[in-house]
């Protein structure tokens, strides 16, 4: 971008304060919306329930303290976060490999096939429905009827075959890979798109090529497709963990958050709206936020690299 | 077919299955969302969607003891027409029916060498018998979930019904103000429709006059303003939830339109601006130029020549913003709660209050589906080129 600067016309130079005029109306939102709050949880986050005094003051006699950390403490050790966190591991390992996996294996298929644009509008489409919606749309498939009459899909199915109804959302364990599945339903879309333009972009000779030397098509995709949009892929992954960190609307609808179904982004507003406990919400949002930093690191690297090919 | 074509067939066939396979994994939970949402709900429970086209309960046993002399549809015999409901009523209970069952007819067995039905037969005769006369008469598909849906019923019956004998619960007025009831989902659509068409507008208006900066100005600090933008992109907006509804609280925008209207465009905008100024600024750079030797001014430059030229980005940043807000609980559920209540909102709160309300449940899902579907299909192109151009926002 240094270079055009040399072609810009006098014009562009004229009048210091007509830039700012233009940007001056999303700097501010920007500034209260996202530069503001930011500042204002971190400090919160070292404030007590109601942001009246440090957070030191919460301390109890007698138990482990963090000093002004406190609400970190709470953030980091607490028995419901860690479950929280575990479930969140489970979550990214679960939800990305499922949807960076599926979507592979979709947009690989898809492009062999005649049907390809529909094949892949059915496979996007969850991408255009809310959460709630799909947490509607699955709380029924998931359904368990304590009576003989099964009108959830799926135990339908398992009683059909024999097997005794499992009631997926309450019990522990089963229910947050249920949970996974839903995102993993929802989500697999968007990997397959991105995946399928960087599989189109590879060019066709080198695959003809290394087909005419011999190479079976397991070989050729995964000595040669694979390896070249692994770039992509990288970016998918980051941005499939971002995503999965913030879920929410899901185990909101879903669960409630209850049986074990703890996520981060969901114990956030609970301490926040059902806690009243704003020290402790801002510790776990800003624990959020430096969770995903690396990424935010990585997305100006990418950017800055394709700038300097532009 | 020769066998060099058969093979090729052969070898391709895997990968139909597997990929007609996963597409209809994909379609079926919503398939039995639609389905269900047009159902009867004293069918919903009684048996699974996908049962829809099955004989209805009790036509089986039906056949098995009754059609032989009755007829298919109850009225063979003139004097005992079991079409008739004044004859069918005195039979409604499987007790009364066995008593009926085990009586002689003129001087024969009721049945003849037929055995009587057990217990639970005869109660899904008389279940029959009750829709074969016409007392409980239910078609298969029908809009009464819709309808009580949209104006918020919560009765046990529905809301026609209700409505006809006059007994409706006092929140509902039985005319064309239901459409407004604060339970209802006509009421969360006008609101969803409130939030969102601004919250699109907004941030792409105010992206567009800082995108352009972005591109065709210049100004100290350019470089490292916009790289902090991309990183600024995926911020998870729980950070700000606290401060800003503090900040709310204090201005009394806490529950108000504008209130959510500023927080989508705030966190609306890196991603607004990132994408609009990406395809802004690899417009050809000979048209800017003879534009300003020409003598115009930004502004007509702005309006005449860089917002005509990005409307394709502006048309996938508009549908990614109306999907995005339209599909938010978290922003609403802080930010308007139960005073403006939008239909994610007012879904999540049917989930919580009718676990088993399936009727009412898949009817509001699917219309809070309708619109964003409609949208995804007709702009599928734009959305999916907003979705290549940058990283996902939230």
């Amino acid at each position: 971008m240094a270079k055009e600067a040399a072609y810009v016309p006098n014009i562009l130079r004229q009048g210091r304060w007509v830039p700012w005029l233009y940007l001056g109306p999303a700097l501010v939102l920007m500034s209260v919306f996202i530069l503001y709050p930011g500042l204002n949880t971190l400090y919160l986050s070292f404030r007590n329930q109601n942001g009246s005094d440090w957070a030191y003051t919460t301390c109890l006699a007698g138990q482990p303290c963090w000093g002004i950390f406190e609400n970190y403490r709470y953030a980091l050790t607490s028995s419901i976060m860690r479950t929280a966190f575990a479930n969140n591991l489970k979550w990214i390992l679960f939800m990305v490999s499922g949807t960076v996996l599926l979507g592979l294996l979709i947009a690989t298929l898809a492009d062999r096939v005649r049907y390809e644009a529909l094949a892949k509008a059915i496979i996007f489409m969850p991408m255009a429905i809310s959460f709630v919606g799909a947490g509607v749309i699955w709380k029924f498939v998931y359904d368990y009827g304590s009576s003989q009459v099964q009108i959830g899909l799926l135990n339908a199915l398992i009683t059909a075959l024999g097997g005794r109804p499992v009631s997926w959302l309450t019990e522990p364990q089963i229910n947050t890979l249920a949970l996974i599945v839903v995102g993993i339903w929802m989500w697999t879309g968007f990997c397959m798109t991105v995946l399928s333009a960087a599989i189109k972009g590879v060019p066709t000779e080198l695959l003809e090529a290394a087909r005419v030397d011999g190479a079976n098509e397991w070989t050729v995709f995964w000595k040669i497709r694979v390896p070249l949009i692994l770039p992509t892929i990288a970016v998918v992954i980051t941005t499939m963990i971002i995503n999965v960190l913030k879920i929410f609307d899901l185990v909101y609808v879903m669960t409630g958050g209850n049986y074990g179904t703890e996520v981060i982004a969901y114990r956030l507003y609970i301490e926040m709206y059902t806690s009243y406990n704003t020290g402790r919400a801002a510790a776990i949002a800003m624990v959020l936020t430096v969770v995903i930093i690396p990424a935010i690191i990585f997305n100006i690297r990418r950017f800055r690299a394709q700038e300097a090919m532009r | 077919m020769t066998l060099e074509r058969f093979k090729r067939w052969l070898g391709s066939l895997p990968v139909h299955v597997v990929l007609l396979g996963l597409c209809f994994i994909w379609l079926l939970p919503t398939l039995g969302l639609l389905v269900t949402s047009f159902r009867p709900f004293q069918d919903v429970n009684e048996t699974g969607w996908w049962q829809v086209f099955d004989p209805p309960k009790g036509a089986r046993e039906y056949k098995q003891f009754c059609a032989a002399c009755h007829g298919d549809h109850g009225n063979a015999l003139p004097n005992a027409d079991l079409s008739n409901p004044e004859l069918v009523q005195r039979y409604r209970r499987s007790f009364t029916l066995m008593a009926a069952l085990s009586q002689e007819i003129n001087g024969q067995p009721h049945l003849g060498e037929t055995p009587l039905p057990n217990e639970n037969q005869a109660a899904l005769i008389a279940t029959y018998l009750r829709r074969l006369s016409g007392i409980e008469v239910r078609p298969r598909f029908t809009l009464d979930n819709y309808i009580d849906a949209i104006v918020g019923y919560r009765g046990t019956r529905n809301y026609r019904t209700d409505c006809a004998e006059g007994v409706q619960s006092v929140d509902l007025y039985c005319d064309w103000r239901d459409l407004g009831n604060p339970r209802g989902m006509g009421r969360a659509l006008l609101n969803s429709l409130i939030v969102t068409i601004p919250a699109t507008i907004l941030p792409i208006l105010v992206a567009a006059f800082a995108a352009y900066a972005f591109s065709w100005m210049e100004f100290p600090g350019r470089q490292w303003l916009f790289a902090l933008l991309v990183g600024v992109q995926i911020v998870p907006l729980q950070m700000a939830l606290i401060p800003v509804s503090r900040l709310y609280a204090q201005l009394g925008l806490n529950g108000t339109f504008p209130g959510i209207w500023m927080f989508h465009t705030g966190f609306g905008l890196p991603y607004a601006i990132f994408l609009t100024r990406n395809f802004m600024g690899s417009l050809p750079r000979e048209l800017f130029e003879s534009a300003f030797l020409d003598g115009a001014s930004h502004w007509t430059v702005f309006t005449r020549l860089a917002i005509p030229l990005t409307v394709p980005a502006i048309a996938s940043l508009a549908i990614f913003q109306f999907l995005w807000v339209w599909n938010d609980l978290l922003v609403a559920l802080v930010f308007l709660g139960g005073t403006k209540p939008v239909l994610t909102y007012q879904i999540s709160n049917l989930v919580t209050s009718l676990g088993g309300g399936w009727h009412l449940l898949t009817a509001a899902a699917f219309i809070s589906m309708i619109l964003p579907m409609i949208v995804f299909f007709a702009f599928q192109r734009y959305f999916i080129r907003g979705l290549l151009a940058g990283s996902i926002k939230g």
